[in-house]
């Protein structure tokens, strides 16, 4: 830790610091991006991944959090704060060049904050419409609906976009430019498409078959959460995570939940750990399950998703039983969980780990065996471990190009650093890659869950939790593991009941990001396999 | 066999009794056209609920049962209301090319139908080169598909349209090959002699290996031509919205899904017309008594058993393999298929030259 | 003239007094005996081929996938053929919240649809806004855009529920007259004579 402080003052003497859950680096605009590009590229440094960009207003400054990894330094995490006064016309100078996950999320805390990325090449609204008036997660944002009606037009100039690029004197010049060329066969895919898994809208320039471009339009599905979130206690907004991400539901809460315990201070007893490590793993059971449905089914083969949800229907009567729902369970609170097991839990768990290896038997032969497939998916969507990592692309898609970034590993949290389980890890890097380390993922959830149905042990579901949650001043940030990658919550807080600002780094977002990079030089068909394979969920994107 | 040649000939009489000729064509061709329509309705819709029953157990599901019993009178209801449905019409779009599509499609299905032999004596048009005019209309079909992804104006539905133009062309080349492959054992294009042929024994035993090669040629390049999964790129649903037909709505929709099931129809009987025997009973050279039992089953419960269990197996991998890609599919075609059936051509000349067959 | 839904028991459905009060009515005007007849065919026709546009926003979408998988099985009721070309479907099932930038989307596929035409919404959102209706940007509930006939509450519905839904919906369409009577154009005029503005535009 001690030699990142020198470091960081040798290349920036202004720095300042700040200890806590991690290291804050507080740093002046004007130092940034030599700061950024020293710590992604200085020999001991190599802060490779930026785990988080978090757009902050702190009312009298504007600016932005970033959360770097290194996965050289034994996945070593800091953050580093910059702020910028100027409201007006707030400006950073963009890091996308460094990490490219940052293209799409320097363009949401543009969405949200108004904060221009200097030297961005497409600086567009992500989520909102183009004509939408204001910034809405600015503290001071004017919420009167007769500034932003509900518009029933189409947006226009659509392919509009602009950058701020810096010139050789310092001054920043405002450049107009356009998406996609005139001459460009641009075929819309989506919002309403059956394989956007969603409302997802990709616009891709096509030269015959052959995909050119992909142009990522997101927001059809953006409610505002994170800004709901600011108006509301935190027992109140536990409720979103599960409606952001629906097949990682439990671990997205669980998630929440520990970042609220973390800054509580609470300790959550052990019976109500086991619980939510097995929901956790349960969930994962039954989201790679419908991974496994939608590929195939994206791939015309309708039958396989047919046996992909006979047995996703049994992880549902278990939440069902539980929790009292089939979705959206709203099980985990703060402290433990809501309600205790079923009787019948162990029973139908353990009936689940005994069918789940034929199963898995029977969709390869079903589905994944079949050389059409094979053919469809093998060496389509090709993402070397690099660019894995320089778009933050965590999850079985990360794994699938052999990039070892389970959060289960890496960052420990709850029970898992005693429980047995690999991580698989394939070195396809193509969607079949990605494809496999779901099912044998399956096979490790259920690993898990055999080690710990036997040893639920018996105690508290819930600690004791105060009637009114409050967090002391500061802010925390806190990894899991879900379904699709890496999530992430963050919350800061000023010390009443309602956070300043929560942000959910949702880890479908940088799954996104990648369309372009992967679909380039594929054919039309293989955009939706490469979709499917990287298998995003909408609502986790937009949130 | 009880030939129904008979029953038509009578009827025929019995209207030259008392109608000059001239008028008894007429009422004939008005008969035949109104039988000839009523059995593609019945039978599109007899498919339709076939595969969606099929699909279902495929799925470990029950499929259609609640309207009528076992869900029997579920396509009569889709049909009443697709009849209904409000028929859009496009702004910048060629309206001519857009209503006549269609109605391309259904008329070569249609012409394709009549060609078939249903049973013995019951075949409406019988020419000496029958088998090479069924090829030969359902090539017209392809125009249709192509007209309707043209005159849509929508980028989806060209891209289908160029798909389905690419891949029934180069499919057509293996389905003829394959055909050929039996009319070089067969020595004869007339459907009927095509029948009358396989009295002894069905041409796939009599062809053995190289017959067998030309009927697994023939499903895969039949399941090409119809726009059917694995190759159901035209309207790759999960890619194309629908493909060519995505702005066609009510019965123009109609148009396509029914000549789509009908299709299907039509390449199973021309499998079963081309190798199993068309009309014909299972004969086995030398079982009399079993041979006669078999001509006891009417000559058109043969075809149309026949055709419908070459259908099951076409509905079968349709349900089970997933799609292919366009450059996967025509690499397949040019690559290995044709060449195949090219050697298979070369193979039954040379089974044929030297009597190495039944 | 009574409606039947097969294998839902009249009084199995919670608010028979706003179907049974449509039938009164269209008892009391009385139909001709073909144009009756003809319309009962029609309708048995419609209600029991309800083909679904497929458009899930969210959560609600996943249920929907449910429905259609083994353990509920739409298919029983005829309901599976998905169409995912509005122009092929007969009814739109607003799954999910919808916010700002879909909504003119969403309008635009219900104009897309070949009449006669339906919307349910499911689930809390597209009933209401849901849990987001704070939200600057969520149309709070799809009946400010479009014409709902059925809601289906929940978060998300279950299976069942959807069936319910459906089921209400066939009854709704039973009692529809084809010929004259209850006919979904006025609905269309009505319309614009509360939004003039999009005349022009929808045309």
């Amino acid at each position: 830790m001690s030699d990142i402080k020198e470091l960081i003052s040798g290349i920036c003497p202004g720095a300042t610091f700040t200890e806590g859950e991690t290291l804050l680096v507080t740093v002046e605009e004007k130092d940034w991006y030599p700061l950024a590009k020293a710590l992604k590229e200085t020999k001991g440094l190599e802060f490779d991944v930026l785990s988080a960009l978090i757009g902050m207003d702190w009312k009298e400054s504007l600016g932005v959090m970033y959360y770097l990894t290194s996965t050289s330094r034994g996945w070593e995490m800091i953050s580093v704060k910059v702020a910028v006064a100027d409201r007006e016309n707030p400006m950073i100078h963009s890091v996308s060049d460094l990490w490219k996950v940052a293209l799409f999320q320097e363009r949401e805390v543009y969405d949200f904050y108004g904060i221009k990325f200097i030297n961005h090449p497409d600086m567009r609204r992500f989520f909102l419409r183009n004509d939408w008036v204001g910034y809405p997660l600015r503290k001071d944002y004017d919420t009167n609906p007769a500034l932003n009606p509900l518009r029933m037009t189409d947006e226009e100039n659509e392919d509009d976009t602009v950058s701020y690029v810096e010139q050789p004197d310092g001054k920043i010049k405002e450049v107009p430019g356009k998406v996609f060329e005139e001459s460009d066969y641009v075929v819309n895919i989506g919002p309403q498409h059956p394989s956007t898994h969603g409302v997802m809208r990709f616009r891709a320039s096509v030269d015959g078959e052959t995909v050119k471009k992909v142009d990522v339009v997101s927001g059809y599905i953006h409610r505002g959460i994170e800004k709901l979130s600011e108006n509301l206690t935190y027992p109140q907004i536990l409720h979103f995570t599960d409606r952001m991400d629906y097949m990682s539901a439990h671990q997205n809460r669980h998630c929440l939940c520990m970042c609220i315990e973390k800054a509580m201070g609470l300790e959550i007893p052990r019976r109500a750990q086991v619980i939510r490590v097995m929901m956790d793993e349960l969930m994962r059971i039954s989201s790679h399950l419908l991974a496994f449905g939608c590929t195939a089914m994206d791939l015309g083969a309708t039958t396989a998703f047919f046996y992909g949800f006979r047995e996703r229907e049994m992880i549902l009567d278990i939440f069902e039983r539980t929790c009292g729902a089939r979705m959206s369970m709203n099980y985990n609170v703060i402290g433990g969980v809501i309600a205790d097991l079923h009787p019948d839990f162990v029973k139908d768990v353990k009936h689940l780990i005994e069918i789940m290896p034929d199963r898995l038997k029977e969709y390869h032969k079903v589905f994944s065996g079949n050389i059409i497939a094979k053919n469809r998916l093998k060496k389509v969507g090709m993402l070397p471990k690099e660019d894995a990592i320089n778009y933050d692309i965590t999850g079985p898609s990360g794994r699938g190009s052999n990039w070892s970034c389970d959060c289960r590993k890496v960052h420990p949290y709850s029970i898992y650093p005693e429980l047995d389980f690999e991580e698989v890890l394939l070195d396809g890097c193509d969607s079949y890659a990605r494809y496999m380390v779901r099912m044998k993922e399956i096979e490790q959830s259920c690993r898990i869950l055999a080690q710990l149905v036997d040893n639920i042990p018996e105690g508290d579901i819930r600690a004791q939790v105060p009637k009114v949650v409050k967090l002391p001043v500061g802010h925390w940030y806190q990894q899991v593991e879900a379904s699709r990658g890496t999530f992430g919550v963050y919350i800061e807080s000023d010390g009443g009941k309602n956070p300043y600002r929560v942000h959910f780094q949702s880890p479908c977002f940088n799954l996104v990001g990648v369309m372009d990079l992967t679909c380039r030089g594929n054919m039309i068909a293989d955009l939706i396999t490469i979709g499917a394979a990287l298998d995003f969920v909408i609502p986790d994107i937009d949130r | 066999m009880f030939n129904f040649g008979t029953w038509t000939s009578e009827f025929n009489n019995f209207l030259m009794g008392f109608l000059p000729d001239w008028l008894t064509v007429v009422v004939e061709c008005v008969i035949i056209a109104v039988l000839v329509l009523l059995t593609y309705t019945v039978l599109a819709l007899f498919y339709i609920l076939y595969e969606r029953k099929l699909c279902a157990w495929f799925q470990c599901r029950l499929g259609p049962m609640r309207v009528g019993r076992w869900g029997l009178l579920q396509v009569f209801a889709d049909m009443f209301k697709i009849l209904l449905k409000e028929l859009i019409s496009l702004k910048d779009t060629d309206r001519f090319l857009f209503k006549l599509a269609p109605y391309i499609v259904i008329t070569s299905s249609v012409v394709m139908l009549a060609c078939l032999p249903w049973g013995n004596g019951l075949q409406i048009i019988d020419y000496n080169i029958g088998i090479f005019f069924i090829l030969a209309v359902s090539s017209v079909g392809v125009l249709g598909i192509l007209l309707a992804g043209w005159a849509s104006n929508n980028k989806y539905t060209l891209i289908g349209a160029m798909r389905s133009g690419a891949q029934m062309i180069s499919y057509e080349i293996s389905l003829g090959l394959a055909i050929m492959t039996i009319i070089v054992l067969a020595g004869t294009m007339n459907i009927n002699s095509l029948v009358w042929e396989q009295d002894s024994a069905w041409f796939i035993f009599r062809g053995h290996i190289p017959a067998i090669i030309a009927f697994l040629i023939y499903i895969v390049a039949a399941t090409a031509e119809t726009n059917r999964g694995p190759f159901d790129l035209p309207e790759a649903e999960h890619e194309l919205v629908a493909g060519y037909h995505t702005e066609y709505s009510g019965i123009h929709f109609g148009f396509f899904y029914l000549a789509e099931y009908l299709n299907l129809f039509i390449v199973s009987g021309i499998a079963s017309l081309m190798f199993l025997g068309g009309w014909m009973p299972l004969h086995i050279p030398g079982w009399e008594g079993f041979n006669n039992v078999m001509n006891w089953i009417p000559s058109i419960v043969w075809f149309i058993g026949k055709s419908f269990f070459v259908s099951y197996l076409i509905i079968w991998f349709k349900w089970t393999f997933p799609r292919v890609r366009i450059d996967q599919m025509l690499a397949f075609e040019w690559k290995y298929l044709m060449p195949l059936s090219l050697a298979n051509l070369v193979l039954m000349a040379v089974c044929v030259a030297l009597g190495w067959h039944f | 003239m009574d409606v039947k839904i097969k294998s839902m028991k009249h009084e199995d459905f919670k608010d028979n007094e706003y179907i049974d009060k449509l039938v009164e009515e269209l008892n009391a005007t009385g139909a001709n005996v073909m144009v009756g007849k003809l319309d009962q065919l029609i309708n048995w026709g419609i209600s029991n081929s309800l083909w679904p546009l497929t458009f899930g926003t969210s959560c609600c979408a996943i249920e929907f996938m449910s429905l259609g998988a083994a353990r509920y099985d739409m298919a029983r009721f005829g309901f599976e053929v998905a169409r995912n070309s509005p122009r092929q479907a007969d009814y739109i099932m607003v799954q999910g919240t919808i916010v700002y930038r879909m909504a003119p989307v969403l309008r635009r596929l219900y104009e897309q649809l070949a009449e006669p035409k339906y919307v349910i919404a499911c689930g809390g959102c597209a009933v209401s806004g849901g849990p987001f209706k704070n939200s600057y940007c969520v149309v709070k509930g799809v009946d400010e855009i479009l014409p709902v006939d059925v809601y289906i509450p929940g978060c998300p519905p279950r299976p069942e529920a959807f069936f319910y839904g459906l089921m209400q919906l066939q009854r709704k369409i039973k009692v529809q007259k084809f010929f004259g009577g209850v006919n979904r154009k006025e609905k269309i005029e009505e319309f614009f004579a509360e939004h003039p503005e999009e005349k022009g535009r929808i045309g």
